[in-house]
């Protein structure tokens, strides 16, 4: 049985490019780290399983290519460093304070950090179209995280739509595993050619990314995987999937699908900062919340800092520097380099972030998710785990709710299990354009703890262990009655 | 709908509603479920209409499962054990355990 971490100087919180890179570095320069993270092995979604995939499976390392094959060296660099690890843990809260709730193997716990940060990275951004809750559709991430977790894909007939480099790097996967895929709807708002276009001076700095995005659309040419600009989209089937129908050229098209995949970008994973309620800002280019933090990612709360994707949707490669910043960071704050030392040590990691940005620039108006995630029709479902439909929200606003947290308490959206986490995004859009506010005076739902579930259980007996660690009296050797 | 890639190693076996299902050690009961052909992995409270995984990365909480005799389990997120019981979770889900 794992032994509960009553306290350490640094807590990461999520294990993926960000979360190790950090982690490495902090343990390397002496602070005392912790890394806890849901998953059961090291590198996040974009790693995910890089250990296992690296050692064996010729077939799996062709599918998901070379950038893929990078996160090896920082899953082995974590764990050479000395940091502690938490795999297989949910934080169920953070405090300002620093303390976090842990559950673990069935057990919950309270461990008290020095510094926090939070490494949590993206979420697909929820794509609510008509017939988005049937069996038969999901994220395109999820196809992925199942080629990488598990070398599980798709046997049946599969349709790709959305918009965003990691539409075409699935697709491509997908077709080089062999999938049948029958194919893809771009929703982005400009073509290929524009794109094409407004990369051009982009070209010197990026070229290796740009061709590869490039060969991912040639392979998918080449294979014949029918292609169509398209919008509206809908599931359609009675208690699955049975087809995809879509406005494209002029007219109404309807494929017949087993799967639909579906990815209009990612956004930041907000769940904890938003608990914290830190001060957040909404980014019109990326069409998201993140919170709001310095050059070392420090938040407006005193001890915590977010470093990666979860600050901002900028990539792996700039999550692995963005961790190593928020390291070094801590590692000053706690005593162990200076000032002088982590600003010089901190040059590379911000030219390398600065670099990413310009690219982010360019992917962040070529695929703008603007119209595709603000058309919600009236009977299309916003809030899956309560299925509140936007019509109904759309009633509850013309009868005068103007507060996303009135909305959410008399519609019960945002009150599931996901706890907002699908339709905080899409509500707030939705209010905006319905109220014609802008989106930062609708803000953002207010969270409640435990940010996770906890069982009743394991929450009583938390209670018991709390009284337990009060401070523990010092222990004499000998005699028990000589204990002061 | 899906296929495992290769199918070495399926040396865990897990029940779902008493059925037997074999997985590979490491798989999530997610993974393992929808590799074994499984669509229906809840109902919804509202509607008791079927959902399965969207999202596989614990966000949409659409794959909840009753786990070893416990309600509202994130099936994604739980690796298989030998011998884990599994059951579709109808609604609410039901709480044995309480």
């Amino acid at each position: 049985m794992t032994v509960a971490r009553t306290n350490c100087e640094l807590a990461i919180v999520g294990g993926g490019p960000a979360g190790l890179a950090a982690a490495a570095l902090a343990a390397e320069l002496g602070v005392e780290t912790v890394l806890f993270d849901e998953q059961p092995t090291p590198g996040g979604q974009v790693y995910r399983n890089i250990e296992a995939n690296s050692r064996r499976h010729d077939a799996l390392r062709d599918i998901l290519g070379g950038d893929y094959a990078k996160g090896l060296a920082l899953a082995e660099r974590f764990r050479r460093s000395g940091a502690g690890y938490e795999p297989l843990t949910a934080i169920w809260q953070v405090s300002a304070g620093g303390k976090l709730g842990v559950s673990q193997n069935g057990k919950a716990y309270l461990t008290k950090a020095g510094r926090v940060i939070l490494a949590t990275g993206a979420m697909e951004r929820p794509f609510p179209i008509p017939g988005w809750t049937l069996p038969g559709v999901m994220g395109a991430g999820a196809a992925q995280t199942l080629m990488k977790a598990s070398g599980i894909v798709p046997d049946r007939p599969t349709i790709i739509a959305g918009s965003g480099p990691l539409t075409y790097l699935v697709a491509f996967q997908l077709l080089t595993a062999g999938a049948p895929l029958h194919g893809i709807i771009d929703t982005s708002e400009k073509g290929l050619f524009e794109t094409g276009l407004a990369a051009l001076p982009l070209l010197s700095s990026f070229a290796g990314d740009l061709l590869k995005g490039l060969s991912w659309i040639v392979a998918l040419g080449k294979a014949r995987v029918p292609f169509f600009r398209g919008r509206n989209l809908a599931a359609e089937g009675v208690s699955r999937l049975e087809a995809v129908s879509f406005d494209s050229g002029g007219r109404r098209h309807r494929l017949p699908a087993s799967l639909l995949l579906v990815h209009e970008g990612v956004v930041p994973n907000n769940q904890i900062t938003a608990s914290l309620r830190c001060r957040h800002v909404w980014d019109v280019g990326q069409t998201a919340w993140h919170p709001q933090t310095d050059k070392w990612g420090a938040t407006s709360t005193e001890l915590i800092a977010v470093a990666g994707d979860g600050a901002g949707i900028a990539g792996a490669r700039s999550a692995v520097h963005r961790g190593r910043l928020a390291a070094l960071d801590a590692a000053c704050r706690l005593g162990r380099i200076s000032r002088t030392e982590r600003d010089e040590r901190a040059l590379p990691e911000r030219r390398a972030v600065q670099r990413e940005n310009r690219f982010r620039a360019f992917l962040n108006s070529a695929y703008h998710p603007t119209e595709a995630v603000r058309w919600l029709a009236d009977d299309t479902i916003a809030c899956r785990c309560e299925e509140v439909t936007a019509g109904e929200l759309r009633a509850l606003i013309s009868e005068g709710f103007t507060d996303i947290n009135q909305l959410k308490s008399f519609s019960r959206c945002g009150m599931g299990q996901c706890q907002g986490r699908m339709c905080a995004g899409t509500v707030a859009r939705l209010m905006s354009d319905s109220l014609k506010s802008d989106i930062e005076s609708v803000g953002y739902y207010r969270l409640r703890l435990p940010i996770k579930p906890l069982p009743v259980a394991q929450l009583a007996e938390l209670g018991n262990a709390d009284r337990d660690s009060r401070p523990l009296l010092p222990v004499v050797e000998g005699d028990p009655s000589q204990r002061i | 709908m899906f296929r495992r890639l290769w199918a070495d190693d399926l040396s865990a076996t897990i029940f779902l509603d008493g059925r037997p299902v074999l997985c590979r050690p490491g798989d999530s009961v997610a993974a393992a479920l929808l590799a074994a052909g499984v669509e229906r992995f809840r109902t919804t409270p509202v509607s008791g209409a079927d959902r399965m995984p969207y999202c596989m990365i614990g966000n949409c909480f659409d794959c909840l499962m009753e786990i070893d005799g416990q309600a509202d389990r994130q099936a994604c997120l739980v690796t298989v054990a030998e011998g884990m019981q599994v059951c579709s979770q109808f609604g609410t889900g039901s709480f044995g355990t309480l």
